[in-house]
């Protein structure tokens, strides 16, 4: 009866304290919270708004010294250029070329292995293989390019086994058709264990006794793996689906950058590693921000896409 | 609980054991390999063909010569000050904005966060940021460069406002009538409990801070400020050890040139290599949260 009495009373002082008294009054109580908000949301709005709004250099010829306040409006035409040049189709047949294959081998790699190492039942070899694994996602990419540098070149070690069962030495980094491949396979190597996390734990988290049950209608493990662990994890596949598919318009281009050369160009160039040529080496800003903001636009929309179909379909989605 | 297999399972577990150490296998060789080759004598090497199983020889002649070069010391000691200070500034940052989201009663904080969440999916692109961390805020040849741009990563940020909002409220409750304020909550309450996400997030900022390049390549052009990952770079793949091999005769250049390469990738990767078997346990939680609530 008191608490209720006083709740009413103190509804009834705040709603005669008007909405500028009441912020007021919030602020002060509160100002801890916001001393703590305003730099990271300055962060946001300096480091990742400033650029969105930098983005409007793409419609314009920008020229740094005048400045977005400044340069002259171009409309689309540094869009049009780049659909016009000769780069355009190349870069679009690379970037998705590469985006497919590892939709087809980096993506389900992970997801299988989480899958193998949920049959293995002694924890302490289970442990080892994830251990060992997760080690790859640590080394830096300069390493990892570095290593495939020495070992794939005219007299490394790969050259070397493979010239010892009478194979002719392969310069397997100058070769434009081996790139993809070299692209996707180094990306399992480093990300197979580390992907597998979270599948893990997917798996970890179902309900022990839907095993039971099953166990004791008579299914084999085979049957668990097909009926139980698989639609159980099936939410958190579909959520990083979405996420893969929302990027299936970039290509890393830190690791283009470090892996490519002149020989590679033509099936390793990507929108990103172009962007970049452009941009910071040529110093074309207005093209490569236009080029670079039609990447981000269509990574945008895939991913609305593919969270709609989803949803749609198995009434699952990001947001 | 004894697990009782047919036939065909043991030999379907069979297949899986084996698949699993031919994976280990693949996986640990490569960095093996260059453990192994960075110890051995430069000339025995040279002349192998094969794999190696344990140095050929023994050398520290490799590492002698990483030691004493310049450009190695110097991005080493480089890079120590980035991974320090900018995982110092990156953990304030995400630790203030974590707290201060996970509030119930914070103004605005739906809009803000979707703002936040929206950045993971939509970005204006590299040239812009380059221009604006370059030009505008004129932070060219400038450390400041490296470790203020990707202060705050939006998943860290998410992670931990999870863990935060995870603290039961009695504690804070608690605290609060002992007339605690925000900040002696945040300190005394919500970072105890929460220390193995911050663990985790802290060992997320901090090695990527140590194998970040890229920025340094954009934002540098002082040599006395490269990160240990620029120099790595010229020496691993634009292929340039003659700066440290000035002084040995000619003839045990080229040898010498191929183990120094793999002296200097295990200094500049078992640094990391070291610290992360001890945050293990801690990894499945801190990806975990971070998955879910997306």
């Amino acid at each position: 009866m008191a608490t209720a009495q006083r709740v009413r009373s103190s509804v009834a002082a705040q709603s005669q304290l008007n909405f500028r008294q009441r912020l007021v009054k919030d602020f002060v109580r509160n100002r801890y919270i916001y001393l703590m908000l305003v730099p990271v949301v300055a962060y946001y709005v300096v480091f990742h708004y400033g650029p969105m709004y930098g983005a409007l250099m793409a419609f314009q010829d920008f020229n740094v010294t005048k400045g977005i306040w400044g340069s002259p409006w171009i409309g689309f035409e540094n869009f049009t250029t780049f659909f016009n040049s000769v780069y355009f189709t190349r870069l679009i047949r690379n970037t998705l070329a590469i985006n497919i294959i590892e939709l087809f081998f980096a993506f389900p790699a992970p997801i299988i292995l989480a899958l193998l190492l949920n049959e293995i039942t002694s924890p302490a070899f289970k442990r080892t293989v994830q251990t060992i694994t997760y080690l790859p996602h640590f080394v830096s990419l300069v390493v990892v390019i570095g290593m495939m540098v020495d070992f794939l070149a005219r007299d490394g070690l790969v050259n070397n086994l493979i010239g010892a069962v009478g194979v002719a030495p392969i310069p397997f980094l100058q070769r434009a058709d081996w790139y993809w491949w070299l692209f996707v396979g180094s990306g399992i190597w480093q990300g197979i264990g580390w992907g597998s996390i979270v599948y893990l734990a997917a798996i970890t988290n179902i309900d022990p006794t839907l095993y039971e049950a099953a166990t004791v209608d008579g299914a084999n493990r085979w049957h668990q793996l097909r009926h139980i662990t698989i639609p159980s994890i099936m939410p958190t596949i579909i959520i990083f689906l979405i996420l893969r598919i929302g990027s299936m318009m970039s290509v890393g281009y830190e690791k283009t950058i470090l892996m490519y050369n002149s020989m590679t160009y033509e099936t390793a160039d990507v929108i990103n590693s172009y962007v970049y040529r452009k941009g910071v080496l040529n110093a074309d800003y207005g093209f490569s921000a236009a080029v670079g903001l039609f990447n981000s636009v269509i990574n945008f929309g895939l991913l609305l896409i593919a969270n709609r179909l989803s949803k749609r379909v198995s009434e699952m989605g990001l947001f | 609980m004894p697990i009782k297999r047919s036939r065909s399972e043991k030999i379907f577990y069979g297949v899986i054991i084996l698949l699993m150490i031919a994976l280990m296998i693949v996986t640990a060789y490569p960095l093996l390999y260059v453990l192994f080759a960075s110890f051995s004598n430069p000339v025995e090497l040279m002349s192998n063909r094969g794999i190696l199983t344990a140095p050929l020889g023994f050398s520290l002649a490799a590492y002698e010569a990483v030691m004493q070069n310049p450009m190695i010391t110097i991005g080493y000691r480089n890079t120590l000050f980035y991974v320090i200070a900018g995982t110092s500034i990156s953990l304030v940052l995400t630790i203030m904005g974590a707290y201060a989201l996970s509030r119930k009663n914070v103004l605005w904080r739906n809009p803000i966060m979707f703002a936040i969440v929206f950045t993971m999916f939509f970005h204006g692109g590299m040239i812009p940021s380059y221009l604006l961390v370059g030009q505008t805020l004129g932070l060219q040849d400038s450390p400041l460069a490296l470790i203020i741009p990707g202060a705050i990563s939006t998943w860290n940020l998410i992670i931990l406002k999870t863990a935060f909002e995870s603290v039961p409220i009695a504690l804070e409750e608690a605290a609060r009538i002992d007339g605690a304020n925000d900040f002696q909550i945040l300190w005394n309450v919500c970072i105890p409990i929460s220390l193995p996400a911050i663990a985790v997030i802290t060992l997320f900022y901090a090695v990527a801070e140590w194998n970040a390049w890229f920025g340094a390549m954009l934002y540098l052009r002082n040599r006395e400020l490269y990160p240990l990952q620029i120099v790595l770079r010229e020496i691993l793949i634009t292929n340039s050890t003659e700066a440290m091999t000035t002084g040995v005769s000619s003839g045990d250049v080229l040898p010498i040139a191929e183990t120094i390469k793999y002296a200097t990738i295990v200094v500049a990767t078992v640094p990391i290599l070291f610290v992360y078997p001890f945050l293990q346990k801690y990894f499945v939680k801190g990806v975990m949260i971070g998955a879910i609530k997306e």
